[in-house]
């Protein structure tokens, strides 16, 4: 996995609560399990009509957010189904961080699997960044946002924040400590059942 | 403690854990299925390109599989994902793969309970968000992501945060024309598609204790589209019943301590429910089925993990028993066991005779995938959990959804009924 430090773009704001992942990623593409190329399905109801036909009012096909790499939304973004397939588009297509009030719980802990930073702020504070025009940037090892005018802070349980900062997924976490995990079970009293 | 507690605790080898521990707990039971399944064996070959050793699995013995969404495989990508996932099966020894046209097979969560897949008191996990269905059976039960299934897969652990817990008190058995789906969606109607959010949402009370199995896995089905950790019912004798008439045996019951904390007690007055239906395009937006809006309905829809099991058929018949649909219908039973149950019991007679296509279990249609999608404008009334924009079909499809009884008494009107009004 990528390793994430820090990372400068302007930010896309999609005012909408409640995205869930059949929005995220549409059904008929669940069945493709590359886990790249999944980023031209992303939001594909939303992007596109019947015939394919581009929807310009929509917010991502505004040419102006085409290298937008920060999404900042609404309230219980990813709810729904338990797709890992969501996490794949919004990273496939560029997004590296998600900034909402509140993550549904399946969601924010694919994030993590895979290099996505999801940052959880109040209501009021995401609102702002939402009419934030200029360049962003995000400091994951300070834990800060530092927009044109400010410094926003915010808080991310340390196991997660070294995860994504060694670019490492649960399991080759698990690996560094491989020695003392055998050391453990060779050593240890503790009957294999329990 | 309440009972997730005592069962996270047990499956960490704790005296005591509290809402907020982060514990590392062995897991007794995995699941995964056709659209999870590809994706965990993506994981697979991801880690082996790294060098980790994933030869074979914590335990085979532990794990099944089903095939349930894009079944009978309606194209070519679909039917390869079904060999990819013959393949993994057969090259880790997994034994429990329930293939379709092979005997029993069905929805997921419906062969958890059908087929005592998962006894009370035990951690379940499953690459599927309605995996919260088997709590009802008195067990920990959640969905995963791909890569945490994979994990659980070759460790046989995973990590958990202990949640906080909700009670939902129901006093009184439930009105003959109330469903568990109306208890349900009219509790996500009050504290929102967000309300339990990490939480586990816990059903008591003389309600659920007269509530049958099935009824009490429609409640667990859909805490979460309330967002919840887990869903959960304390295991009685009905459970054990159950699971026993199905084969299973050794089942141990772990009950929460009668000091128990919860962050909220919520009540509710069985007498005091009624029939509802969730408007588009949220399970939280519940209206009273008599006020519900007069819209020209195009297809009645019963099928799903949520709304397809036994009696949720059988409410069906009751009403479809000697009247015709006015409108599309279609009922798909959850697995190859209701299927044959309701054909042994003249239910798919009625339902024929109604005019009902009556298909072969899949979750096709409730994800808008395939056997049975909506047009542009069509508007259906549903069993099923979500109704989110494009859900079950087209982008500007409406799903309505209900119990099966609503879902049944809306067919023969073409109109959303309540079944006390069927003339």
């Amino acid at each position: 996995m990528k390793s994430f430090k820090t990372l400068k773009s302007i930010i896309t704001p999609l005012d909408k609560v409640n995205v869930d992942t059949d929005q995220i990623v549409p059904k008929q593409f669940l069945k493709l399990v590359q886990k790249s190329g999944f980023g031209k399905f992303l939001f594909y109801n939303w992007r596109f009509g019947d015939d394919e036909q581009i929807k310009s009012d929509f917010i991502l096909n505004n040419p102006k957010y085409k290298n937008s790499e920060i999404l900042v939304t609404g309230d219980n973004f990813g709810c729904g189904s338990s797709r890992e397939h969501a996490v794949w588009a919004l990273m496939d297509y560029g997004f590296s961080v998600i900034i909402a009030p509140s993550f549904a719980d399946i969601f924010f802990s694919n994030c993590f699997k895979n290099g996505l930073l999801p940052i959880i702020l109040s209501e009021k504070i995401v609102e702002k960044i939402q009419h934030e025009t200029g360049e962003v940037e995000i400091d994951l090892e300070n834990q800060l946002i530092k927009t044109p005018s400010e410094q926003i802070s915010f808080d991310i349980d340390l196991h997660k924040k070294t995860i994504l900062l060694k670019g490492l997924d649960d399991i080759s976490q698990t690996l560094l400590y491989e020695k003392e995990i055998s050391e453990f079970e060779k050593n240890s009293t503790i009957p294999s059942v329990l | 403690m309440n009972i997730t507690e005592k069962i996270l605790a047990r499956a960490s080898g704790r005296q005591k854990v509290s809402p907020d521990d982060v514990i590392f707990a062995n897991v007794d039971k995995v699941m995964m299925h056709d659209v999870s399944g590809p994706g965990v064996i993506k994981v697979f070959d991801k880690l082996k390109k790294q060098g980790i050793n994933v030869d074979k699995l914590w335990d085979p013995t532990k794990v099944w599989v089903a095939e349930d969404h894009f079944v009978p495989s309606p194209d070519k990508v679909s039917a390869e994902n079904i060999v990819k996932l013959s393949n993994f099966t057969k090259n880790y020894g997994i034994e429990k793969h329930f293939k379709y046209g092979m005997g029993q097979y069905g929805i997921c969560h419906t062969l958890s309970h059908e087929e005592a897949l998962v006894l009370p008191g035990e951690v379940y996990v499953g690459g599927d968000s309605h995996t919260n269905t088997t709590g009802a059976l008195g067990s920990f039960a959640c969905g995963l992501g791909h890569t945490d299934v994979a994990y659980v897969l070759l460790n046989g652990k995973i990590w958990f945060k202990v949640p906080h817990a909700l009670y939902f008190k129901l006093n009184g058995k439930l009105p003959e024309h109330v469903m568990a789906k109306d208890f349900i969606l009219k509790i996500i109607g009050d504290i929102s598609t967000e309300g339990g959010a990490y939480k586990t949402m816990q059903f008591g009370g003389s309600g659920i204790n007269e509530m049958s199995v099935e009824s009490r896995l429609t409640l667990c089905n859909m805490t979460t589209e309330a967002g919840a950790k887990n869903g959960i019912v304390e295991p009685d004798q009905k459970v054990v019943d159950y699971l026993t008439s199905r084969g299973a045996s050794n089942i141990s019951l772990v009950h929460g301590d009668d000091d128990a904390e919860y962050e909220k007690i919520y009540e509710y007055e069985s007498s005091e429910l009624e029939p509802v239906v969730a408007k588009p395009f949220s399970p939280e937006n519940i209206v009273i089925v008599r006020e519900a809006p007069s819209v020209e309905l195009d297809k009645s829809y019963i099928g799903s993990c949520t709304g397809a099991k036994y009696e949720d058929l059988v409410a069906a018949a009751t009403i479809l028993k000697g009247r015709t649909v006015k409108i599309r219908t279609e009922i798909l039973p959850a697995s190859i066991s209701i299927y044959k149950r309701a054909m042994e019991n003249g239910l798919l007679k009625i339902f024929l005779d109604a005019g009902v296509t009556v298909g072969p279990p899949t979750c096709g249609a409730c994800c808008g995938a395939h056997m049975g999608v909506l047009a542009k404008d069509e508007i259906c009334i549903s069993t099923t959990n979500r109704n989110f924009p494009g859900r079950m079909g087209h982008i500007d499809s409406q799903t309505y959804l209900s119990s099966p009884l609503v879902a049944a008494a809306s067919a023969v009107t073409g109109k959303i009924t309540d079944p006390r009004d069927l003339k």
